[in-house]
């Protein structure tokens, strides 16, 4: 399960299907630029730069779900919930793109529907999840953590349900088994986005504490202080 | 994995010396080429495996690299094993095993096709540093402001990269050992470290810029070098030769 990723290989899908995800992928990545330097300015290449190779070091982080068992991070919740939705499905296309043509991971004819799945559908869903969450649940340590822990597990399981769509629409006629295939490739991503949710959630809330200014889920407002600390600063 | 170098193997033979341009077309001309195969071409995919050797032995890349470097594509694999068990059609009998045969046939068309386009994009990363990749995209009018994030994550991935092994490191001298995944909260919170990190960075970056003058677009007037006629002649003769191939199987089936 070290290198559990979802990246495509050649003709598991056929040409027209990746051709339409490319199209659309194109279109929502270009997008992704607009609003992301709408927010940025000038300042988006050298911000957008270092975020990707975070994401990129993070990708690299292999951290244990059972006893010899580890995984590592697919990033897009983690993207969304820093970075919020458009930055963060940018960054996360950048090392998607970076595999494939210097790590041959994921096939050049195949990027449409990698990008599709890892970048937009994970980091969008996961935004959305967050954004839901955090108007229930209270903006406290736990409150944030809890909302990105589902935000995590969902960014996951959507993103192998957009592999196993794909696979309906283009892949190979598999039939009666097809129901109990796309079951095994969702539960297995299940019990994937619990181990990345974890990470995430604990990342985001050690960036929360420190500095909120920084996670874009919070909009610029701090975490609720508990009453101990309260008393310190009195 | 290591660092953000890539699989860049530095070396001298005809491969590293073409443009990298010519080199992402051909290598989207294979992969497409490989993709429209019939499965049933048995010695088409031989053909384009023999070829592909051929260029390797060409670039001066051990064999030994390019198998280890083939089990990126491992967990599709395990799809490949599964087909001739899903797939329904006429069953065929191996010992005490029934499969279908066109389920065999799905995987054998996953697995051929999938090693086949990790061996092309494999020769495209081992003969092209990471700085000629993003120069052949650029001449391909691939958008600007992608290749300029592109270039600054590459470059700062290395920092990035290397922060995170030391915190690993930091966290092993102080025993921290965790074994599931209720413990890894020091991981966690590490890389919450990282990424404040990286931010700060990301604006102290952007204000030195600012202090020289940038505006929204890097002052680069020199663009990377054009491929002569004979540079595409020879990177695009591999894929010509594979297309020739598709479309031969794809009459003849």
């Amino acid at each position: 399960m070290s290198d559990l990723a979802l990246h495509i290989p050649t003709d598991v899908i056929d040409g027209p299907t990746s051709l339409v995800a490319a199209l659309i992928a194109a279109l929502l990545i270009g997008l992704c630029v607009v609003r992301a330097r709408r927010g940025l300015d000038e300042r988006l290449v050298p911000l957008a730069g270092l975020a990707t190779a975070f994401i990129f070091a993070a990708q690299m982080l292999n951290f244990p779900i059972a006893a010899g068992v580890s995984g590592h991070l697919l990033g897009g919740a983690l993207a969304a919930a820093l970075l919020g939705p458009w930055l963060g499905a940018l960054c996360v296309t950048v090392v998607i793109v970076i595999q494939a043509l210097l790590f041959a991971d994921g096939a050049v004819t195949a990027l449409g529907l990698n990008v599709a799945n890892m970048a937009l559908i994970a980091t969008f869903c996961a935004y959305g999840v967050l954004v839901l969450a955090l108007k229930v649940l209270p903006r406290t340590r736990w409150g944030l953590g809890a909302a990105v822990f589902a935000a995590s597990v969902v960014s996951v399981v959507a993103a192998s349900a957009g592999f196993v769509l794909q696979f309906w629409i283009g892949g190979e006629e598999v039939g009666q088994s097809f129901g109990a295939m796309a079951a095994a490739i969702l539960g297995t991503h299940v019990l994937v986005g619990v181990g990345e949710a974890v990470i995430t959630a604990g990342a985001v809330t050690a960036v929360a504490l420190a500095r909120p200014d920084l996670v874009h889920a919070l909009r610029g407002t701090r975490l609720a202080q508990n009453p101990r600390t309260l008393k310190e600063h009195a | 994995m290591s660092g953000a170098d890539g699989l860049y193997r530095p070396g001298d033979s005809p491969l590293h010396r073409l443009r990298p341009q010519v080199k992402i077309v051909a290598l989207v001309g294979f992969t497409c080429a490989i993709a429209a195969t019939p499965r049933e071409a048995l010695w088409a995919f031989g053909t384009y495996a023999l070829l592909l050797a051929g260029l390797f032995a060409l670039a001066r890349v051990p064999a030994a690299w390019v198998l280890s470097r083939s089990l990126v594509e491992s967990p599709f694999l395990v799809l490949a094993l599964a087909f001739p068990f899903m797939v329904a059609g006429p069953p065929v009998h191996f010992g005490f095993i029934t499969v279908s045969e066109p389920g065999l046939w799905a995987g054998w068309n996953l697995f051929a096709k999938a090693t086949l386009g990790v061996w092309a994009a494999l020769l495209l990363s081992a003969t092209t540093p990471v700085a000629g990749v993003l120069a052949g995209l650029s001449r391909l009018r691939c958008p600007e402001i992608l290749l300029q994030i592109t270039a600054f994550a590459i470059r700062y991935a290395h920092l990035t990269v290397a922060e995170v092994t030391q915190m690993r490191l930091a966290r092993l001298a102080r025993c921290d050992d965790p074994r599931f995944l209720w413990q890894a909260s020091a991981l966690a919170r590490s890389l919450g470290v990282v990424f404040i990190r990286s931010f700060e960075r990301g604006e102290r970056i952007w204000q030195s810029m600012a202090a020289r003058g940038y505006t929204g677009r890097l002052p680069l007037e020199v663009g990377p070098a054009p491929a002569s006629a004979l540079q595409w002649g020879a990177a695009l003769s591999a894929p010509a030769v594979a297309g020739a191939i598709a479309a031969w199987t794809a009459v003849i089936a």
